[in-house]
């Protein structure tokens, strides 16, 4: 029997940025928060000396222990599923801070087109023009609606940028200027300028700054060290929320959280969540922890996870296309977006690319959204291209061009010689939902409790491949215009399938957002229509995927669930929607 | 950390000239396949202390013991698959002179060679299973035998193979030799039980790239030379001040073990 411990007012799953923003409102207000964290605690300390690519980029020592739970994965509703079984195919976060810590920092706001990409497609093109099984479907809220809380996370992350001069209205501008640029940057916006697109600097949370947020958090300037995606910041330059919302909840002393604590069910009576089931990973004692809100911000697998085992929500079923939990789950995968596009040698030229930054590079929005008129193309929604200056570490860039031997005196030859001398352009594209992609749980392999895995089916539409492809060519041709003397393409073929790789840890919805609890889990405030004290936070209430990361959005997304659970605490409760019948009966 | 932020001023000098001299392990052009095995037999030998005294004798490297490899013969086909897919040249040293074998040795000693990080619940995928999948890193992954079990049987082939072919064991066959049993192994072309031989070939190379250009500190990347060779600067503080720059900034590697000790 689980020991129950005493009531608090606020619970949370997972201390990422969805967790943290959410214990940073709350506690700020005076109430009570307690997080359960499954992963080990860790501090800035941890990351001094982390500057160690075997470890952390190659044996991922930050991601999620896979040994203990994992997901598994399918290419379509016929296949059997597959655990993945390596970190190489799930960068999942884990520890404090979740993969908010270990993230690039590529900060970016989505589309007007992308909160009602429903109703702005068919009043522009007509619902032909949607796909038969494209489960598109509007959020609920307006861009207008939500950008306040976009202005708010930028200024708490510290996001250093540029204005997008093709990009959605601001009400402010960034509130760090531009990081420092380099010639291969230089050379890549000058190549696009050229072609008559529109390239800017990637907003990201390094600090070009030493810079002090709304909250009081000093964000230190960042020092380009190049050990930045897949690392904790060694310096407290990367706004992440260890330096930020959890340090800012710790400060109201109403704050608690707890590490080695492993959710495994939200306990609730059919209409409110009573708390949260949880296994203390050194002892293994069960507690419950009873709060009046219960929030789910364990990303999006244990968040789907955690509803479908608890039973909240109607489980979606792909063959009637009714149920909710687990619809619409999309995702930058990796084989049609984001590792996809143009990679150029030059032998004249060198440049510094083991320098870099997370979130260092630019990018085109050109084909963002809906930016340019889709009559014509055969897809919906698009893509942006991007260039990064990441900082190239050894192990994992071994880049030589097509033809070269795969060993031998010639590989090490080209490797050696191309390390400073390649670069590559990416599209990053958008995944548009449809009925046979989703989440549901595995009927064969279970977590380290014995509860079932949650199992991705992906299906890949001829849109979603098409999108693809067109974003490639784009590559080239900007890839071409930058000079390079040798262009390999990494490109999509036509018969691509999903490839059971979850490298982006850019995975959305099964729980997600609307208007209609029938086609919907939760409102726009990310509150649960069947139960109302429980608030799904993260990329699962998204109901699609845009071709911008995802992490802005769900921070902005954080903020206003934030408010909501100020007002239900401070008011009466209930729904803080009303919620309305869009569907056919 | 002040000097650190201003690379420009230091020393380019790559050493990598200076580690050839100094180094008795790896000694001038490729190394065919019967002086590789040479070469170990007379680090083994040097290591026992039998060169003369005036000989410019190695120090001995109390690292170079062999933890997961019992048998020598598995570790010598090894360290020739090794050095033939990362050879040394004018570059500098291949992988044998990086000790990318001995880092190979202590990374299947410990978790990676057992998995434990991985998921793994059976049930697992068969050989016909893995032959479907696309990507070879993700065959390794769905196979039943872990990593080790999967080195032990690839060398193991290799070499049988080679004796099969050309009455040689791999490491005493000829260059020609050795390069047509890994092409073999690289189309997937040998028989494996635990994986396609496709799958293995990957795992290997992966292995000794991770071996040229990890931190010394895991007993590969000898004298940081695998990162001086791509003109790599190691686990620096602070590129702010040099990132702007139009020129190539050539800067000497900093180490783990050097940045560690300055905090
Ligand atoms: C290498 C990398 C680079 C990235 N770069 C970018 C980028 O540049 N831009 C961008 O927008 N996005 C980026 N992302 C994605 C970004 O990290 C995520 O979108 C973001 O971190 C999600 O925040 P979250 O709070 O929802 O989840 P997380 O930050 O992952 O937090 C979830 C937390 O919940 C905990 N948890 C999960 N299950 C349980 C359980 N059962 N019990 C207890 N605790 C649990 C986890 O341990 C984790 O700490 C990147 C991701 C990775 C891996
Ligand atoms: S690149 Fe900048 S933000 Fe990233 S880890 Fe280094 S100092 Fe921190």
């Amino acid at each position: 029997m689980a020991e129950e411990l005493k009531k608090v007012d606020v619970v949370i799953v997972g201390t990422g940025w969805a967790g943290g923003i959410t214990a940073a409102e709350l506690t700020k207000k005076g109430y009570k928060v307690v997080a359960l964290e499954r992963g080990k605690e860790q501090s800035r300390n941890d990351f001094i000396g982390a500057k160690d690519e075997l470890k952390y980029s190659i044996r991922y020592d930050m991601m999620q222990d896979l040994s203990k739970d994992t997901v598994t994965a399918r290419g379509s509703m016929e296949e059997t599923a597959k655990p993945v079984r390596n970190n190489n195919y799930a960068r999942f976060g884990n520890d404090t801070g979740g993969a908010s810590v270990h993230w690039n920092g590529v900060s970016l706001r989505w589309l007007p087109y992308d909160f009602e990409i429903h109703s702005q497609t068919v009043e522009k093109y007509g619902a032909k023009k949607i796909p038969e099984n494209c489960t598109i479907q509007d959020w609920g809220i307006t861009y207008d609606e939500l950008e306040p809380y976009y202005d708010k996370f930028e200024k708490t992350a510290g996001v250093s940028g540029e204005e997008n001069p093709v990009g959605p209205p601001r009400s402010d501008k960034y509130p760090n200027p531009p990081l420092k640029t380099t010639p291969s940057i230089e050379l890549f916006k000058k190549a696009s300028t050229n072609l008559g697109y529109h390239p800017y600097r990637l907003p990201a949370a390094n600090m070009s700054e030493t810079y002090t947020n709304p909250d009081g958090e000093t964000i230190n300037a960042c020092m380009y060290c190049a050990f930045c995606e897949e690392y904790g910041c060694d310096f407290g330059a990367k706004g992440d929320p260890i330096v930020t919302v959890l340090e800012t909840a710790r400060k109201t002393g109403n704050f608690e959280i707890r590490n080695e604590s492993t959710v495994t069910e939200v306990i609730h009576d059919g209409t409110k969540a009573i708390g949260l089931k949880y296994i203390d990973n050194i002892t293994g004692i069960e507690y419950i922890q009873p709060a009046d809100i219960v929030v789910l911000a364990g990303f999006v697998f244990t968040n789907n996870k955690l509803l479908l085992k608890s039973k909240i929500g109607k489980p979606y079923n792909p063959e009637t296309q009714e149920g909710v939990i687990g619809k619409n789950f999309t995702g930058h995968f990796s084989n049609i977006s984001t590792y996809i596009g143009a990679r150029g040698f030059f032998n004249n030229e060198k440049w510094n690319l083991s320098m870099g930054t997370g979130a260092l590079g630019a990018k085109v929005d050109d084909y963002a959204g809906d930016n340019v008129d889709h009559t014509d193309l055969d897809f919906l929604h698009g893509y942006e291209i991007r260039y990064y200056h990441l900082g190239q570490r050894p192990i994992d860039n071994n880049h030589v061009p097509e033809g070269t031997p795969a060993w031998g005196k010639e590989y090490k030859e080209k490797n050696l010689f191309y390390h400073n001398r390649s670069l590559i352009i990416r599209a990053k594209t958008a995944f548009l939902p449809n009925r046979y992609t989703y989440l549901d749980l595995d009927p064969t392999y279970k977590d380290e409790f014995g509860d079932p895995l949650i199992r991705a089916t992906v299906h890949y539409e001829e849109q979603d491949i098409k999108r693809a492809q067109h974003g490639v060519e784009t590559c080239k041709e900007i890839m071409t215009e930058m000079g390079a003397d040798i262009i390999d393409l990494v490109d999509v073929p036509d018969d691509v399938k999903f490839d059971s790789k979850f490298y982006t840890n850019h995975f959305l919805g099964g729980a997600i957002m609307g208007e209609d609890p029938a086609t919907s889990a939760v409102n726009n405030y990310s509150q649960m229509w069947d139960m109302d004290n429980l608030f799904v936070l993260g990329g699962s209430s998204f109901p699609h995927n845009s071709n911008h990361d995802p992490t802005e959005t769900i921070g902005a997304f954080a903020y206003r669930a934030s408010e909501g659970m100020i007002e239900y605490l401070g008011g009466e409760g209930g729904l803080l929607v009303e919620a309305k019948q869009t569907s056919k009966a | 950390m002040a000097d650190n932020n201003n690379p420009k001023t230091e020393s380019h000098d790559p050493g990598r000239r200076n580690f050839l001299k100094n180094t008795g392990l790896v000694v001038g052009g490729v190394a065919g396949g019967s002086l590789l095995g040479g070469l170990f037999t007379n680090q083994m030998k040097s290591d026992d202390g039998k060169k003369g005294k005036n000989e410019e004798t190695a120090k001995v490297d109390p690292s170079h013991a062999r933890v997961f490899f019992g048998r020598f013969e598995d570790f010598i086909v090894l360290a020739t698959a090794t050095e033939l897919i990362f050879p040394e040249d004018d570059n500098g040293p291949g992988a044998i002179g990086l000790d990318v074998p001995y880092f190979i040795d202590k990374q299947l000693a410990g978790t990676w060679g057992i998995n434990g990080d991985d998921y793994r619940q059976a049930p697992f995928t068969n050989l016909e299973g893995l032959k479907k999948i696309e990507k070879a890193d993700e065959k390794v992954n769905h196979s039943r035998a872990n990593r080790g079990k999967i080195f032990l049987e690839g060398l193991r082939l290799m070499n049988a193979e080679s004796m099969k072919r050309f009455d040689a064991s791999f490491d005493q066959a000829t260059e020609e030799q050795q390069h047509e049993i890994m092409g073999d192994l690289a189309a997937g072309k040998l028989d494996m039980k635990s994986i396609p031989s496709d799958a293995f070939f990957a795992l290997l190379k992966q292995a000794t790239l991770e071996g040229a250009f990890s931190d010394p500190l895991y007993g590969g990347n000898k004298n940081m030379d695998g990162w001086r060779m791509k003109e790599f600067a190691g686990a620096r503080p602070s590129y702010a001040d040099v990132i702007e720059s139009e020129e190539f900034v050539k800067l000497d590697p900093i180490s783990l073990t050097d940045y560690q000790r300055k905090k």
